[in-house]
């Protein structure tokens, strides 16, 4: 199913956690914070929270600035 | 010498050492960000928070392991964020990225040219973070009345720039800074806008509570000496406060006795 993290689209496979999109991106060791269509999901919640077709997430980090 | 020992910066109830707080944006990269960062002596240092890059190397060094929670606090700003949703969604995400750490830097800001904070949308979403718990350190104008109205919100300290970001313009406006000071409760900081050390002294001698700033450092030919510079020039500029200046004269007062001079007439 296609959903859209950070603005791009993203095949994911049906039924797939925020976990399973972690860890398909590769950022399982990373520090990053998630947001399910405009709702935080905390990290506590990652593995029970499945997404759906048309999804958006957004998954973001620190990064230097001012 | 015990005055200027116990002269913690108090700030959403935690005391701090340092009156110099540092940004992470600009730097060449993560060494220099964490030399310069340890030679500025900042135990707050403020970061960005933005969309992870996808494609990027997972094994590439993250900020935040550079830069410790643990050893710093951390305070995530609202940078580039145009309007008050963008500002809350930000800090949001702050929060959760921290563990729910809960103090942050809010900047709304008006339009790329100038940076400026756009001050309707700032006290919008100043309103809604104090509401849901967070301790909001404000970047706002150096306009007294938008100052106050922002510490009546709850903010934990109110930050009006010196002179725009990034522009090293110095404090371009000291009376409203002084007129926002006279009016706060909250610490009061200068943020944006501090070019050079001297800057920085002038900023803690006129009695703000401290100062932000990252161009100033990041942006020097040696960043780690004037990481340097900075940290001598606020706590020069906070001892010198709290010295409290002689009067100013209009004419010479002599600072030996004009007794037992010699005399050729």
């Amino acid at each position: 199913m296609l959903i859209q993290v950070n603005g791009d689209s993203l095949d994911v496979q049906e039924g797939a956690s925020v976990a399973d999109l972690i860890e398909q991106l590769g950022l399982g060791e990373r520090r990053v914070a998630v947001e399910l269509n405009l709702e935080i999901v905390p990290r506590s919640r990652h593995a029970n929270t499945k997404l759906s077709e048309g999804d958006r997430v957004e998954v973001v980090h620190a990064i230097g600035g001012g | 010498m015990s005055e200027q020992q116990n002269d913690p910066l108090i700030i959403a109830g935690r005391s701090f050492q340092s009156r110099l707080l540092i940004g992470t944006g600009k730097y060449r990269d993560l060494e220099e960000t964490r030399l310069a960062i340890e030679a500025s002596g900042a135990e707050i240092v403020t970061v960005a928070v933005r969309r992870t890059n996808l494609g990027q190397n997972p094994d590439e060094p993250n900020l935040l392991d550079v830069i410790s929670p643990d050893k710093y606090t951390i305070l995530p700003n609202t940078a580039g964020c145009f309007n008050a949703e963008d500002a809350i969604r930000t800090c949001m995400l702050a929060r959760e990225l921290m563990d729910g750490h809960d103090l942050v830097k809010l900047e709304v800001l008006g339009d790329q040219k100038t940076l400026y904070p756009n001050v309707v949308e700032t006290i919008k979403a100043a309103d809604v973070l104090v509401r849901d718990g967070f301790k909001v350190m404000v970047y706002t104008s150096d306009d007294p009345i938008v100052a106050k109205e922002l510490e009546s919100l709850g903010c934990v300290s109110i930050m009006p720039l010196g002179s725009m970001i990034g522009s090293g313009l110095g404090i371009l406006n000291p009376h409203n800074i002084n007129v926002i000071m006279e009016d706060c409760k909250v610490p009061v900081l200068v943020d944006a806008g501090v070019g050079t050390a001297s800057e920085a002294a002038f900023a803690m001698e006129m009695g703000c509570e401290a100062v932000l700033m990252n161009s100033a450092i990041a942006g020097a030919r040696n960043p780690m000496l004037m990481a340097s510079a900075m940290r001598k020039a606020i706590e020069a500029g906070r001892e010198a406060y709290l010295a409290g200046r002689m009067p100013r004269k209009k004419y010479a007062s002599a600072s030996s006795p004009m007794e037992g001079t010699i005399v050729s007439k």
